[in-house]
């Protein structure tokens, strides 16, 4: 099988609008999570989120462009811009036939569901704008980003709730490994954070409204973000063959379905997706540094997750550090993957494990080294990042340092 | 109007539980009656919608929260504080 690298990487979320930003925040265990700036926001029982602020859409794209792309294709577009000027990759002739894009959302155009809902039920419009089918749809991102840079191969949106990402990440390592592309854009972007997406959480009851506090016995539920990240994953020897810096190699993959509830989390699940990961991987328990946890903050998750990170590792599991960092950028629902993905990059090419903020009183159901509040400087060769979903899917992605 | 919060209470338990509101005891917890967390939470947000009130329910910390949901008479005693606080 061929092995498939990450040749670049890019981000907009609340932590930051590019790569450095966000892991200079993530060094620094700084909190992105804050009061929530939308409309109507006094009729909402929970204002906090990982919004992103200071974003100025007018000066990235012309009124064109805003015309067709949703907030979660914009988010999509500045983080594929940055990630492939990073790869150096353009795509044409036969590169670009074998290249395609694979983004997880779970929402897809949200806000453009939510103002143009508001224009015909609540001021009564009976007309809409020509392209709000176009904006919204889940693939519009997708779409957009293989217009934009002539990607011609398999592209395609992924939708599984809280593990889009990692399900479309894991497709797009597969699809090179397997030798049906040579490249993928790949990744996630949500951007739920609208009047009737925070509303419609709201509605679970299993929100905070202080802040996200993953593993810490003190936790009190879960605290949106939005945001995207992308990366150009690329066959290795290609990368090789046209000198492209290497920033990490995804090495393993794995899907299971808990087939059981469609809110709580099953261990078993989510034990064989991690068990799984590193068997494709061929790496073992002990070859793990750390993983980018689940960690949503939420009583039910974090409990269950390190109970299968207990079961998945054995003894092994007190050696390896385990770590949320939606304590700091919230939960990017179907882009909460990607982000995830950066903090893994970083420990693997720069020995820094980002932290657990917000962690105030350990609970013994969370007993683990969950670096928490501070990052840690750590030498580690590999590491797996942790997805699971409503609705009982489960994605765990494992990656590998490339000296 | 006592009763009247009860029965109203108790029916929408029931109903959650798919039962005959005569088979819901004061004494049964919803665990009793194979309410699971997401039943729970669908019976608060009926009740909220009953009595047009705002029942605080962290489903993270149901032990924590100021409405007392370990048996049926709980939760209607939580109800009416709720009803008589609005008024």
């Amino acid at each position: 099988m061929r092995r498939v690298v990450i040749t670049g990487q890019g981000t907009i979320n609340a932590l930051g609008q590019d790569v450095a930003t966000t892991l200079d925040a993530m060094r620094d265990g700084r909190c992105g999570i804050a009061e929530l700036e939308l409309r109507d926001v006094d009729r909402l029982s929970v204002k906090i989120g990982g919004q992103v602020k200071g974003y100025e859409p007018e000066a990235l794209f012309n009124r064109q462009q805003i015309a067709l792309y949703d907030r979660f294709t914009q988010f999509t577009l500045i983080a594929t811009k940055e990630a492939l000027a990073q790869s150096g990759l353009s795509f044409a002739g036969q590169l670009a036939a074998r290249s395609g894009v694979v983004f997880g959302t779970a929402g897809g155009g949200v806000n453009t569901w939510d103002e143009n809902y508001r224009s015909v039920y609540e001021e009564g419009k009976n007309r809409v704008h020509p392209f709000v089918v176009p904006k919204l749809m889940n693939n519009a991102a997708a779409s957009h980003v293989s217009m934009e840079y002539n990607l011609k191969g398999p592209s395609f949106s992924v939708a599984t709730a809280c593990a889009s990402s990692n399900h479309a990440m894991g497709q797009a390592f597969q699809m090179i490994r397997t030798g049906l592309c040579d490249a993928m854009v790949t990744g996630g972007s949500e951007a739920m954070l609208t009047f009737g997406g925070v509303k419609a959480w709201e509605g679970l009851r299993v929100m905070s409204k202080d802040a996200c506090r993953p593993f810490s016995a003190t936790r009190n539920g879960m605290v949106q973000g939005e945001g995207a990240a992308v990366f150009v994953f690329e066959e290795y020897e290609h990368a090789r063959a046209r000198g492209a810096e290497i920033l990490a190699e995804m090495v393993g993959f794995a899907m299971t379905s808990d087939a059981a509830d469609i809110v709580m989390p099953s261990k078993q699940g989510a034990a064989r997706a991690i068990s799984g990961a590193m068997r494709d991987a061929g790496l073992n328990p002990e070859d793990i540094g750390y993983i980018n946890a689940h960690g949503t903050g939420t009583a039910a998750n974090d409990k269950t997750e390190c109970a299968a990170v207990a079961d998945a590792f054995g003894h092994h599991a007190n050696d390896l550090m385990i770590s949320s960092t939606k304590s700091m950028h919230g939960h990017l629902i179907g882009g909460t993957g990607a982000v995830e993905l950066l903090a893994c990059i970083m420990a693997l090419r720069e020995g820094v494990i980002a932290p657990t903020i917000g962690y105030e009183e350990p609970d013994p159901e969370c007993a683990l080294d969950v670096v928490p509040n501070v990052a840690r400087d750590a030498k580690v060769g590999a590491v797996l990042s942790n997805a699971f979903a409503f609705g009982g899917l489960n994605a765990v992605l494992a990656l590998r340092a490339v000296a | 109007m006592a009763d009247s919060v009860q029965d109203r209470v108790i029916a929408i338990i029931a109903e959650q539980a798919v039962l005959e509101p005569g088979d819901v005891a004061m004494d049964n917890s919803l665990e009793d009656l194979g309410i699971d967390s997401l039943g729970l939470v669908e019976s608060i947000f009926a009740i909220e919608e009953a009595f047009d009130i705002q029942v605080p329910f962290n489903a993270n910390e149901p032990e924590q929260s100021a409405f007392d949901i370990s048996s049926v008479a709980a939760i209607v005693k939580a109800v009416e504080g709720l009803v008589a606080d609005q008024k």
